[in-house]
């Protein structure tokens, strides 16, 4: 919402100078000291110490396994008193949350470790807790699933990133990564060969795109509209084609194909971290590019600059030259193939005949995980890598048969984005000029 | 002269420091872009902008666009018949086959939704030739309740996307108090109704409420509500204490008798008393818009927030107002759901009808009466789309196609009239 | 490099904005275009830098004809612009805005920022601009904001420079800067063309003057021609505009304001411990240069803006924390100083613009039903009253002409029993006709003994309407005088010269001359 008053008044900066000598008093604003984090890390500390280790029943244990197929050693299951860990967890919280009112009080700054070290001592705690008495909690697969999870969303929030940074509002990327996977199984298994399906990938979600900028651009159609209706249009015709086409002739038309998983070399006989980064397909691999390219080049070049140009001031583009249209359109072209690639992990890349509406609202979650991300690529990677955590938590736990209801999990990376948006966690701001069609004169 | 800011010199006065200005503000300029988001000259008399409407040829845009979205539709009807595909291998020996075959599958399978949806001439008695038609208000009932929630929205400039999760609050709540609780007849539908409408009411009052104390974007926080009722549903679903019964399966216990939307017509007829709560609600949201007070800030606000804020309307009070009413409306949508047909509350019964919604709300121009005939019309499509599938082999997910084409098109009355070659409407120029 | 225009003529329409303009701006020369707002300079401006294409006549540089597809034509030939509305993105660093367009690359398309840095220092340190090439322009001020504008048209080497309104976002000081910037320019053999439509800059620093008045050339003029010519030529009509009025008679004071401070969202103050009263049937004017609170000020009175202390009274009661709502439920008309934004909706009806703040009031609603037959009956009214031309009141109020728009404004606040009128800027916009128009009925509502205050930045109307006149500059009141006060004692105090010294220095003849001292008033 703008401000009722059209114009600012500049003239207090320097007010003992006029010549009338009116001094103004200056008030220059103070920053307020933010109690809002040091409550919140309060809160979950003592909560964590007070559930999840001072009330849970004791005498039970907690065995984390390590074990993956091809380690280069093996790291035997390491079997935790329950209890005692989650109040020795839960004192290291109580340790940090007091780091950071100190660290609020002498209006010190805590980098990006503080929230990412709090984050993995509360969620080991947790872990302790839920799987206490349980099966085993396989810390490797655990991982290693959440990777798999996170990289549609991944590529999803980097296509939704890009068209927003250049001022097109892509609602349509759960369509993007439908279409996606829908042509990557279609190609694979027609030409018997899951690469074809790699390049089908991202002409299905630029095709998608193509609408979308078409509506957008040429016609000025609200672009939340368009995306809207573009997921439900993909859907039909996903489905249709589906129900008719692929189900006639499933060997042709749906074989499932699958990606094979190479390798690196050494990287992956890492323990843990080598087979869950350094073990996947060329998708994964992609993936891994696509973010260190996005965020060196948004940031770094000409392309980047003009796209953050376009997103935030279009005429200020327009005045030197830059073909504001041309160029959201180019760009939301590449965001959508992009998006198109995430799809194809649904089906190639994971080994799976296409089904209906699989995608099932990871576009949305992806959307998600790129305003968490506050539009930086890096931002959204790690939120698309804490809801794919998350999700895949909860697969896990429910599958060693933990209390905690998975759905309640699953909901997680939705109510932090509300929040997130309502201003409780950190500030999110978009790009200035997104979802309004660049009328040129 | 002084230094006033002429509008004719400097498009706007929305002078920022740092220059910002957008082109052309969109609200000011009479009217969006989108002919389907915000509907323009809003607050004439009903009667007076329909002629209006029909004389601009927006009307006509509407039916065309269903025009275009049908044949679309049939292409990929004939395109994934394998009937149609074989006579394709000798196309250039006998084309005729193609279009005589193409022809046949596509008329078959419209037929077919048109008998599912409006009469079905080959019925055996008068009763299942005239069924189809109730069937097609059935599936319209919950389609323009949440519709008018969503049109609602548009026409106060609020892009509810959470129609979706709406309709589920409102089926839950509506299932709760229809099994859980025991209470007279009447009485126990009209409580169960009410509450329902409170159930929506809340989830769309969580993104209101956001969207006026801290600005929260709406389109983005509905979303996350869709998907967070959706999980909180599946969740309640595997509570003993919720369903009422402990069985193993996601649904839970049937709804009392008295909780059941009294049918309007005897067996084998479905219809129910929720599509005369349909009828109802379209005439309230008619008269909400057009008649009252209330409906004047919500106009005023969606065509320009400062300008009412100006006027001493309360834009933070008619984002609440309207969300909260557009969600009770949604949610009595749901509850024609599980208290009119579905009879029990499980995972899917919501099915997609607040995404429909959605669509049916732009296709009706987010007009109560445009809505309501747009709801009639989807749900047409819907009724006539099981008997589609189940006689012609035509999957249903065609209607989705053909949905929203017809949408698209709407939103882009530019794109019909280059189709149709239809003049552009004279525009009026601000003198 | 000599820039040439000959005959260039730009219709938007029906509207002609350009008609057959011939323009000659000779190397190293500061080329003033004087002419007022909506007169076609912007336009113009617009035609050499490439943005729009001229429908007739014809660009030369160095006697070489040019055609323009776009700016960046424009700026290859070495013309640069500095925009009215600055075209600067808010959130990139100095640096990064220089290279926007024009971006130093080092390979696989990779920005290289350090020799954007390396020219934001070079040409700072040229022009002594003191920029730092990493600051977020954002965090700049205005006067920071537009010499990252000026570098980044020296930048791409610029021989002549279009300043569009340079002055009109820049507080005196940082307008007394550009100039001494523009001088220095010239020294550098840069031609400069400077649009404007204040004299006493123009006076201060062109080389040659050449005036428009509604998009043609109606003359040239040396700096050395007096003010009044110049208004003359710009205006083109009698300035001195008078509506007939009785003198005031002032009764109680029944409005006041006392100690009002208002800040802005960052925190600023921009209405700084106000004081003073309004009697009934009078008009006090608040006059000022645009940004010295007015704004704000009205805004406060209805309730638009949150005072940060102060009492604002009405008719002996408080209006603390009442909502705009009440406030004008209590009989305050209310004139919005931005018409299309905030006093109209446009796509409302007219007949529903003429209740947009009394719609859920009688006799237009009962609990919460609108009376349509009611709503139409007094439209016409309305309509007949105030001379309103239309078609149809069921038509949007956006079919209607500025002037036609602003009578429905002036209809709706000043249709009922009022305890206080507040109109800012009233005739932004409007032709003689409705100007006159407007006046008159401000007066009778004066003489009906409403007390008024009526916020405008143009002399001639504060002259013409007030029975008092306050001066506002930096969120404060310098005085307030009389309506025979003198213009050039107004002008300086617009400058924040007090009244005293004002007065004195008028009537001893050292009016002054510099543009910081009397940063606005164009007085004829």
């Amino acid at each position: 919402m703008s401000t009722v008053a059209p114009d600012r008044t500049p003239q207090p900066r320097d007010p003992s100078s006029g010549p009338g000598g009116a001094a103004a008093p200056a008030a220059a604003p103070v920053k307020q000291r933010a109690w809002k984090y040091p409550v919140v890390y309060s809160v979950l500390a003592l909560a964590s110490l007070l559930v999840f280790g001072l009330l849970a029943g004791g005498g039970k244990q907690t065995t984390f396994t390590f074990a993956s197929r091809n380690d280069f050693f093996t790291i035997p299951p390491l079997p935790v008193p329950s209890k005692a860990t989650c109040v020795a967890l839960g004192l290291v919280l109580v340790v940090l949350a007091a780091v950071s009112i100190w660290a609020t009080f002498t209006r010190r700054r805590l980098g990006v470790w503080f929230p990412l070290l709090f984050g993995i001592v509360f969620v080991f705690a947790f872990l302790t807790w839920s799987a206490a008495g349980a099966g085993r909690m396989p810390v490797t697969a655990l991982l290693a699933g959440a990777l798999a999870l996170s990289v549609p969303l991944i590529f999803g929030a980097m296509c939704g990133l890009v068209g927003e940074r250049s001022g097109i509002i892509n609602i349509a990327i759960e369509g993007q990564l439908l279409a996606g996977a829908f042509l990557a199984a279609v190609v694979a298994s027609a030409l018997q060969n899951p690469y074809a399906g790699l390049f089908a990938a991202p002409i299905a979600g630029a095709l998608v795109a193509v609408v979308l900028t078409f509506f957008a651009v040429r016609y000025w159609v609200d672009q939340i509209i368009i995306g809207v209706v573009l997921n439900v249009l993909v859907v039909g015709v996903t489905s249709f084609l589906f129900s008719t086409v692929l189900t006639q002739d499933p060997a042709t038309w749906n074989a499932r194909q699958q990606l094979p998983n190479l390798p690196i070399p050494l990287l992956s006989d890492i323990p843990v971290i080598g087979p869950v980064l350094f073990n996947q397909n060329i998708l994964v691999y992609l993936m891994y590019v696509v973010v260190v390219a996005l965020q060196i080049f948004i940031f770094r070049s000409k392309w980047g600059l003009r796209m953050r140009a376009i997103g935030e001031h279009p005429k200020a583009a327009d005045t030197v030259g830059i073909n504001v249209n041309r160029n959201r359109v180019l760009n939301t072209l590449l965001a959508g193939a992009i998006a198109g690639l995430g799809g194809a992990f649904f089906t190639i890349g994971s080994g799976l005949a296409f089904g209906k509406e699989m995608s099932a609202g990871q576009g949305y979650i992806a959307l998600a995980a790129m305003i968490l991300g506050k539009w930086n690529p890096m931002g959204a990677l790690f939120a698309a890598l804490l809801f794919g955590f998350s999700k895949n938590l909860a697969n896990v736990l429910s599958a060693i048969g933990t209390p905690v209801p998975s759905q309640l999990l699953l909901m997680l990376p939705y109510v932090v984005t509300v929040l997130a948006v309502a201003g409780f966690v950190g500030r999110v701001r978009a790009p200035a000029a997104e979802g309004k069609p660049y009328i040129s004169q | 002269m002084t230094n006033g800011t002429n509008p004719s010199d400097a498009p706007g006065t929305e002078t920022s420091v740092t220059g910002q200005e957008q082109p052309a503000d969109t609200s000011a300029a009479g009217g969006t872009p989108t002919a389907g988001g915000t509907p323009a000259a809003g607050g004439t008399p009903a009667a007076n902008s329909v002629l209006r409407d029909i004389m601009s040829g927006s009307w006509l845009v509407s039916v065309l666009s269903v025009v275009v979205a049908l044949a679309l539709g049939g292409v990929l009807i004939a395109a994934a018949d394998p009937d149609v595909q074989a006579t394709l291998g000798y196309f250039f020996a006998r084309p005729g086959d193609f279009f005589i075959v193409a022809w046949q599958t596509v008329s078959e399978a419209y037929m077919a939704l048109l008998r599912g949806s409006i009469f079905d001439w080959e019925a055996r008695s008068l009763v299942r030739a005239v069924r189809p038609f109730t069937e097609s208000l059935v599936a319209a009932t919950p389609l323009i309740l949440a519709g008018l929630g969503i049109a609602l929205g548009f026409r106060s400039g609020l892009f509810n996307i959470g129609g979706q999760g709406q309709v589920v609050l409102g089926a839950m709540f509506a299932g709760y108090f229809g099994y859980a609780l025991g209470l007279p007849p009447v009485i126990h539908f009209l409580f169960a109704l009410v509450m329902a409408a409170v159930g929506g009411a809340i989830w769309a009052g969580i993104a209101g409420v956001l969207k006026a104390r801290t600005g929260a974007n709406e389109v983005i926080v509905t979303i996350m509500l869709n998907s967070i009722a959706g999980y909180l549903l599946s969740y309640l679903l595997t509570q003993s204490w919720f369903k009422a019964t402990s069985s193993a399966n996601p649904a839970s216990r049937t709804i009392f008798d008295t909780a059941a939307l009294p049918p309007l017509l005897p067996d084998p007829f479905r219809l129910h008393l929720g599509f005369v709560v349909a009828i109802l609600a379209t005439l309230f949201v008619w008269w909400l818009l057009e008649r009252s007070t209330l409906g004047f800030e919500f106009r005023a606000v969606g065509e320009n927030p400062d300008a009412a804020r100006t006027a001493g309307i309360s834009v933070s009070r008619v984002t609440i107002l309207v969300m909260i009413i557009a969600g009770a409306l949604a949610g009595l949508g749901g509850a024609a759901q599980v208290l009119g047909t579905e009879g029990k509350l499980t995972g899917g019964v919501a099915g997609t009808i607040g995404f429909d919604a959605i669509t049916v709300a732009l296709l009706g121009r987010s007009r109560p009466l445009g809505t309501f005939l747009a709801g009639l019309l989807f749900g047409a499509f819907k009724a006539g789309g099981y008997l589609m599938q189940s006689q012609t082999g035509t999957p249903i997910d065609i209607v989705l196609v053909v949905q929203s084409i017809i949408v698209l098109l709407i939103a882009a009355p530019p794109l019909v009239r280059t189709i149709f070659r239809l003049p552009t409407p004279a525009k009026k120029v601000a003198a | 490099m000599k820039l040439e225009l000959s005959g260039i003529t730009k219709r938007f329409g029906p509207l002609v904005a350009n008609r057959d303009i011939d323009l000659v701006v000779e190397p190293g020369e500061i080329h003033a275009l004087l002419g007022e707002n909506g007169a076609g300079k912007s336009t113009l401006m617009n035609v050499i830098y490439g943005l729009y294409r001229p429908d007739g006549g014809q660009i030369l540089i160095d006697d070489r004809p040019v055609t323009f597809s776009g700016p960046g034509d424009a700026v290859a030939a070495g013309i640069g612009m500095v925009h009215q509305h600055f075209m600067l993105v808010p959130v990139f660093t100095v640096a990064e805005s220089l290279a926007l367009g024009y971006e130093p690359t080092k390979g696989m398309g990779l920005l290289d920022l350090a020799s954007a840095r390396e020219t934001v220092r070079t040409i700072s340190e040229r022009f002594g601009f003191d920029i730092d090439p990493d600051a977020i322009i954002e965090d700049l001020p205005v006067g920071a904001q537009q010499r990252v504008e000026i570098i980044k048209a020296l930048s791409r080497d610029a021989e002549i420079l279009i300043l569009d309104e340079p002055t009109a976002v820049l507080t005196p000081q940082e307008t007394d800067e550009l100039i001494e910037i523009m001088k220095q320019l010239r020294e550098q053999g840069t031609s400069i063309v400077f649009i404007t439509h204040k004299l006493r800059e123009v006076r201060a620093v062109a080389d040659k003057i050449t005036v428009i008045r509604r998009g043609a050339v109606v003359g040239e003029a040396s700096p050395e021609s007096s003010e009044s010519e110049l208004a003359g030529l710009m205006v083109g009509r009698d300035v001195h505009l008078t509506t007939d009025k009785e003198p005031a008679r002032p009764q109680d004071e029944t409005f006041s304001v006392e100690g009002l401070t208002v800040l802005d969202k960052a925190g600023f103050v921009v209405v700084d411990d106000l004081s003073f009263g309004v009697r009934q049937g009078e008009i006090l004017a608040v006059a000022g240069v645009q940004g010295n609170g007015q704004t704000e000020l009205a805004e406060a009175i209805i309730g638009l803006r949150e005072p940060h202390s102060g009492t604002i009274s009405l008719d002996g009661r408080r209006l603390g924390g009442d909502s705009v709502k009440a406030r004008l439920a209590s009989g305050i008309g209310f004139v919005p100083e931005d018409r299309s934004s905030d006093g109209v909706i446009a796509g409302f009806s007219i007949r529903e613009n003429m209740i947009l703040d009394q719609y859920d009031r009688p006799p237009y609603a009962s609990g919460l039903a609108l009376k349509p037959a009611v709503i139409r009956e007094k439209a016409l009214e309305k309509v007949e009253e105030f001379d309103i031309r239309l078609t149809s009141i069921d038509d949007p109020i956006s079919t209607l002409s500025g002037g036609n728009q602003q009578k429905v404004v002036l209809s709706r606040e000043l249709g009922r029993e009022l305890s206080l009128l507040v109109a800012s800027q009233p005739t932004r916009g409007l032709d003689v006709g409705s100007i006159e128009f407007v006046h008159k009925r401000i007066i009778a509502e004066r003489d009906a003994g409403t007390p008024c205050i009526i916020v405008s930045t143009e002399l001639d109307e504060v002259l013409n309407l007030a029975d008092r006149i306050a001066v506002m500059y930096r969120g404060r009141i310098v005085g307030i005088v009389p309506a025979d006060t003198p213009r050039d004692a107004l002008g300086l105090m617009m400058a924040g010269v007090p009244e005293d010294e004002a007065l004195a220095r008028v009537a001893d003849g050292s009016a002054v001359t510099t543009v910081s001292q009397a940063a606005e008033g164009d007085l004829p």
